[in-house]
């Protein structure tokens, strides 16, 4: 049955044979495969593309943004009066710790000026609201509205109010893409607040899960603990909340202890996310040759070394 | 009997350009719409599902180059590599040809076991070349070969009746 459909369907089209297209549209899409994952070399293509698709990409965001309208329309007197209470009285506690914030940060940079150490980097940030979320299940990213046009690059530390959200890894002319930290081997280089251990937390690929990897299985850890960007990349801004550590198994059977953190933004809970700036570049490696991931490639090798 | 009244009922159905091209675009906007979390898992591949309806039912105006193309938007949409849609789509084009009228010749029950076969065959395309840039796999994925399928028929049945007022009622 199969044989003859193909036989009338070369009759008809008058063209090549089924089988012949796919074997040309495979290797096509091999090839590009190929060379988008080694050499990048298609983003041009992909900006082009991205253009034609933009009108649609913005349509299908419309239903969760009318969503947003009509409950911010129709929500109750009460509701706005309770909630503006409560922000007056967020807004008067800000401002008091504000202002010894200043004080603080003055005396600071006093200290930092007689020890001569240089200034804490300042960054500046840019509102972006999310498009749409991830699309398959495979990806842990998301696309805000601000692309090149807004003047982001690839790069930049996206933040919330409560924490790292990812980073831009991808810009197009009106939208940027954004990796999560929880993206699947995606690395964010942290402190522990508590003891100031210096570490570096991996995406699990779970939304609600990180890993704090190599650590050796006594490493001075608990529950509880708050982990913060340790500005140790150049990427991140260092002293931003990334996560919290929820479980901590010590099994002296393995090399590492298994600890595992919850992040601490919440991308599904809000549609507005801050695009970092401004973040000085670090002075360049003396030894260029190892990328960015090395160093905790070297971390590993070392650890596994020292018990 | 059977075998030739669904034949000529299919093929006798019009299908103008515009009408093919506002499905795919209506299938685009289905899946690109905000999903997240379990219902992303059980999303069905809507594009896909649609581009094998018109695969089998018009093979000689859907086909592999089609497919491909809508493939290289998908992939640019979903940040994807470029071609990994695409050869999934070109995959799954190609199988929609090949059993066109076979699949043609079954209740809508039967073609639905056809068309998961043919989905999941799509689906592990995209997860392999994910699995070889990677090196690892989501099994949840395939969960959504199954909703796809289940959703042959009602989509089936849809389609049909909106190219229905414009065929010729002395015919059948």
């Amino acid at each position: 049955m199969a044989l003859e459909d193909t036989r009338t369907l070369r009759f008809f089209n008058r063209g090549p044979s089924a089988v012949a297209r796919l074997v040309f549209f495979s290797v096509l899409s091999l090839l590009l495969l190929f060379v988008d994952a080694r050499y990048r070399y298609l983003e041009s293509t992909r900006q082009v593309i991205s253009i034609i698709i933009y009108p649609f990409q913005r349509l299908t965001a419309l239903p969760g943004e009318m969503w947003d309208g009509a409950s911010s329309f129709v929500s109750l007197q009460s509701h706005l009066v309770a909630e503006n209470a409560q922000l007056h009285l967020q807004h008067d506690v800000d401002s008091a710790q504000l202002s010894q914030m200043e004080t603080v940060l003055n005396e600071n940079a006093q200290l930092r000026a007689l020890l001569e150490v240089k200034q804490r980097a300042e960054y500046s940030v840019q509102a972006a609201q999310i498009v749409y979320l991830e699309r398959d299940i495979f990806k842990r990213k998301l696309f805000v509205d601000v692309g090149e046009q807004g003047g982001v690059q690839a790069g930049r530390a996206v933040i919330d109010n409560s924490g790292v959200v990812g980073q831009v890894t991808r810009t197009y002319p009106f939208l940027s893409e954004v990796t999560l930290v929880t993206d699947k081997d995606n690395v964010v280089p942290v402190q522990v607040v508590r003891t100031g251990l210096r570490a570096a937390v991996f995406g699990s690929g779970n939304i609600s899960e990180l890993d704090l990897r190599y650590q050796p299985v006594d490493v001075d850890i608990q529950i509880g603990d708050e982990l913060v960007t340790s500005g140790m990349d150049g990427t991140y801004p260092s002293a931003l909340p990334v996560a919290r550590v929820i479980r901590i198994e010590r099994d002296p059977a393995y090399p590492f202890a298994r600890i595992t953190c919850i992040p601490l933004a919440g991308v599904d809970r809000h549609r507005t996310l801050l695009i970092v700036s401004g973040v000085p570049t670090l002075p360049s490696r003396p030894t260029s040759e190892e990328a960015l991931g090395s160093s905790v490639r070297l971390k590993k090798s070392s650890l596994r070394g020292a018990p | 009997m059977r075998y030739e009244m669904s034949m000529d009922r299919e093929f006798l159905l019009p299908a103008s350009r515009r009408f093919i091209l506002a499905s795919f675009v209506v299938a685009v906007i289905l899946e690109w719409l905000p999903w997240h979390g379990m219902a992303l898992v059980l999303r069905p591949d809507f594009v896909g599902l649609m581009l094998l309806y018109w695969c089998t039912h018009k093979p000689h105006r859907v086909g592999i180059g089609i497919g491909w193309m809508l493939g290289i938007f998908v992939d640019v949409a979903d940040a994807s590599l470029f071609g990994q849609h695409a050869l999934a789509y070109a995959v799954l084009a190609f199988g929609g040809q090949v059993l066109n009228r076979r699949v043609q010749m079954f209740s809508l029950k039967e073609q639905s076991v056809h068309v998961f076969v043919l989905l999941l065959a799509s689906y592990a395309v995209y997860a392999l070349v994910h699995w070889q840039v990677r090196g690892y796999i989501e099994w949840n994925y395939f969960l959504g070969s199954l909703t796809s399928a289940l959703l042959w028929a009602p989509l089936t049945l849809l389609i049909q009746t909106l190219r229905r007022p414009r065929r010729n009622p002395n015919e059948l």
